[in-house]
């Protein structure tokens, strides 16, 4: 494997890990505040709060590692995407700056429980930020970012007016509460809590049927986007329906109220093929027919230097991972609630 | 001055750094200072350092969320706002980068992991060790970060051909000559800040007339670090002044006013330039630049004259260094003074006189000021180059015309950040009392001994 595509396969699965740590985080808020104003915020509030607490800024990390990563390996990218993406890219991180911080004052600031404010805040920039933060896979499609006489512009008429813009967002949505709700329901069965169980799984499966149509709209979306990307795709048609299967199984077990640790490794891989799948398909350009990971990249000395950090990095980073999890996501008596919340 | 995208880039930039740098520099240091309370209270048995600890550590949270926050601000808008210079300079400066975040994630989880762990292990010495990968998550954060702005100062490690860095050695760039005195005093810096700050709250709370045995240890652990930690900056603070006449002489001759080379050069404070660059009215203390340059009387310092006038730092950058000096000379005479308080006449039995606290209580706010003049002399001081001798900042701006009204949307977010943050913290240790939760926690001490 060159170092190009070493590269880029780095930051592709950091980019699927953001996928899904982000959407539980991002969907969690959203329900969190759903659940406060509707009522059920006695069932479900709390195993989330539980969960959310010690990770949201593990979070965070995730999206500026891919950030940095991809200007390192691919300064190009920073050039083209960093002028063209002012504006977005500054609506997106201040959102992302309002949540964290509101989070923050909710969880260990605020001395009433549940703040309102701060619930609203996080719950809708939940719902904002994916959205935003998803028009930029079809900005990467081409057509959108121009060059005239050396000056980067984003063709904003363009954009709006594009299906697939559109259809990215909606898929975004969707599959943010999507996965945020398979993975909740299957904390809350792992905490024993039946009440806040049922909600979730409701959630659940009303969520699932938006998800499907959604990919399938944005899928075939992609060939009036850009037809070579679409015909990449279908070369590789294997891997969307080993996602369509992933999908159905994971829906059906839910439905059953089977085996729900497998459930959400269902989750992962449905959204793992379709994102590697994707992915894939969508080389050697990061931006369509503007930077490749070919011309872009990097000199090798610093690939390879940034490619011998990252496998030293891993080697500290996964087993605090591993820490991580199992003290808040696999220790029965923390997820249960019966271990002091915080100091 | 036109608004030109340049401009509003440098202001926005100047703008986010402004406000991370102080949450960055609590980042780095309040967890070294919880690790030392909690040190003293496993070592001495005494739950009142533990209760610090825990107290502390609820407030930091809370800072650390606007580190968190505003820190992904600026590393956003690195691409946003200079994305020539990351397309040119991208291909040095990557390595730092990234593993500036590793470190940062490495902090994050363990955070995350301590904060949550309060009374889960059987040792409580346990709890203190996920303490450590915090601070050194925090501080090797700091560490890559600067040797990134250190490369901007004295560039080495490439060579630029037609536009682009070729024959690059990522650890050379990492490791110029200016990052041992930059990494050093920023860390040092960072500690004192936080020191400071927490022997303000100390100092605080006995100005309000409290009594019990609580503050008097709570001052007495930070304003000892307070003094340790500032007088560390003040000496690395040297370090950097001989660095610069070596590496960045028109950095030091323009923050001295010094326009001719010569030896025997003299140190001016404060005064103003009139228009033939004559200094009136400022203090000049014979030899002390020459010092401060070389330890010896006669060491030669380059002056701006040798530099072409588009080259030359701004001159306002003198009284920045002249206050940052100020500041940092009370930061250490004033825990000294705490220190020697049953010197002083009429103070035998050691008991804390109120100018004393007040003088403590400023420690923060002055430790504050201090951290920014030094940020913006380094900053300014590099004016007008983005990496030095090779590229200009004007040439590295986006060329975006809606830079102004994203310079607005982030003013309105960090004034709403900052204030809400101090409103929360203010709140967070008004709501529960030390003293109720000793009783809570069944810790004696609500009298004096």
């Amino acid at each position: 494997m060159s170092y190009e595509l070493v590269g880029i396969t780095v930051l592709w699965t950091f980019l699927f890990g953001y996928l899904i740590v982000a959407s539980v985080d991002f969907g969690a808020g959203f329900f969190s505040y759903y659940s406060v104003i509707t009522g059920h915020e006695n069932k479900v509030h709390s195993i989330i709060q539980r969960y959310l607490s010690p990770v949201w800024e593990v979070t965070n990390v995730f999206l500026i590692f891919f950030v940095v990563g991809l200007v390192g390996f691919f300064p190009d990218s920073a050039y083209y995407y960093g002028t063209a993406l002012l504006i977005p890219g500054s609506l997106v991180t201040v959102l992302l700056a309002l949540r964290g911080a509101y989070y923050a004052y909710n969880t260990y600031g605020s001395s009433k429980e549940d703040n309102k404010i701060y619930m609203a805040i996080y719950g809708a920039t939940g719902l904002l930020i994916p959205a935003a933060l998803s028009t930029i896979l079809a900005i990467s499609e081409g057509g959108i970012i121009t060059e005239v006489n050396n000056k980067v512009h984003l063709n904003w008429g363009s954009f709006f007016s594009n299906p697939y813009t559109w259809s990215v967002i909606i898929l975004a949505l969707v599959s943010v509460l999507y996965i945020s709700a398979m993975f909740l329901t299957y904390y809350a069965d792992k905490a024993g809590d039946r009440a806040a169980f049922e909600v979730l799984r409701g959630y659940a499966l009303w969520w699932s049927g938006p998800t499907i149509l959604a990919c399938v709209f944005a899928f075939f979306q992609i060939n009036r986007q850009n037809p070579e990307h679409f015909s990449n795709m279908l070369g590789i048609a294997w891997v969307f329906i080993l996602s369509l299967i992933c999908y159905l199984v994971a829906v059906y077990l839910v439905w059953k109220r089977r085996n729900l640790g497998w459930t959400f490794i269902l989750v992962m891989l449905q959204f793992g093929f379709a994102w590697y799948g994707y992915g894939h398909s969508h080389l050697p350009y990061i931006l369509y027919k503007q930077v490749s990971i070919h011309e872009s990249f990097t000199n090798e000395t610093m690939a390879v230097a940034l490619i011998t950090v990252f496998i030293a990095g891993l080697f500290v980073l996964i087993p605090s991972l591993i820490i991580l999890l199992r003290l808040f996501l696999f220790d029965a008596k923390y997820v249960r609630g019966s271990s002091p919340k915080k100091g | 001055m036109s608004y030109d995208p340049v401009t509003l880039s440098r202001i926005l930039t100047g703008l986010t750094l402004f406000v991370h740098i102080v949450f960055a520099s609590l980042g780095v240091g309040v967890p070294l200072m919880i690790a030392l309370a909690e040190w003293r209270g496993i070592q001495t048995q005494d739950p009142h350092y533990s209760l610090l600890a825990r107290r502390w550590a609820r407030g930091f949270v809370i800072s650390v969320a606007v580190g968190v926050v505003t820190g992904t601000s600026i590393g956003l808008q690195l691409s946003l706002l200079w994305p020539t210079f990351m397309r040119v300079a991208g291909h040095a400066i990557a390595l730092p980068l990234f593993m500036e975040t590793f470190a940062f994630f490495i902090e994050a989880i363990f955070l995350g992991i301590y904060l949550y762990t309060w009374d889960r292990f059987k040792r409580p010495m346990l709890h203190l060790l996920l303490l450590i990968p915090v601070a050194i998550g925090s501080s090797a954060s700091a560490f890559f970060i600067t040797t990134l702005n250190a490369f901007m100062n004295t560039p080495q490690g490439f060579t630029l051909k037609n536009g682009v860095f070729t024959d690059v050695h990522p650890l050379i760039a990492m490791f110029n000559p200016a990052t041992p005195t930059k990494v050093s005093h920023v860390l040092a810096s960072s500690y004192t800040v936080s020191a400071c700050l927490l022997a303000g709250i100390a100092a605080y709370s006995l100005l309000m007339g409290r009594k019990e045995a609580y503050f008097k240890k709570a001052l007495k652990l930070t304003v000892m670090s307070a003094f340790i930690f500032a007088l560390s900056t003040a000496i690395i603070g040297d370090f950097s002044g001989k660095f610069l006449a070596k590496y960045q002489p028109e950095k030091l001759a323009a923050a001295e006013w010094h326009f001719e080379t010569r030896r025997e050069a003299p140190l001016v404070f404060g005064g103003v330039l009139d228009e033939n660059n004559k200094v009136k009215y400022g203090l000049e203390i014979p030899y002390a630049l020459s010092i401060l340059a070389g330890n010896k009387p006669d060491t030669k310092v380059i002056g701006l004259n040798e530099f072409p006038e588009d080259e030359r730092p701004p001159l306002f950058i003198h009284y920045m260094f002249d206050l940052k000096v100020t500041i940092g000379i009370l930061l250490v005479l004033i825990p000294f003074l705490y220190m020697v308080r049953r010197l002083l006449p009429g103070n035998r039995h050691g008991g804390y006189p109120k100018w004393l606290l007040l003088g403590i209580l400023l420690l923060g706010p002055l430790a504050v000021v201090a951290i920014e003049l030094g940020w913006l002399f380094a900053e300014f001081g590099r004016q007008p180059w983005i990496v030095r001798g090779y590229m200009k900042v004007g040439e590295a701006a986006t060329t975006s015309n809606n830079v102004g009204s994203m310079l607005l949307l982030f003013a309105l977010l960090y004034i709403v950040l900052c204030g809400s943050c101090v409103i929360v913290l203010a709140r967070l240790f008004r709501s529960k009392d030390v003293v109720d939760e000793m009783r809570e926690l069944g810790i004696e001490g609500g009298t004096v001994k």
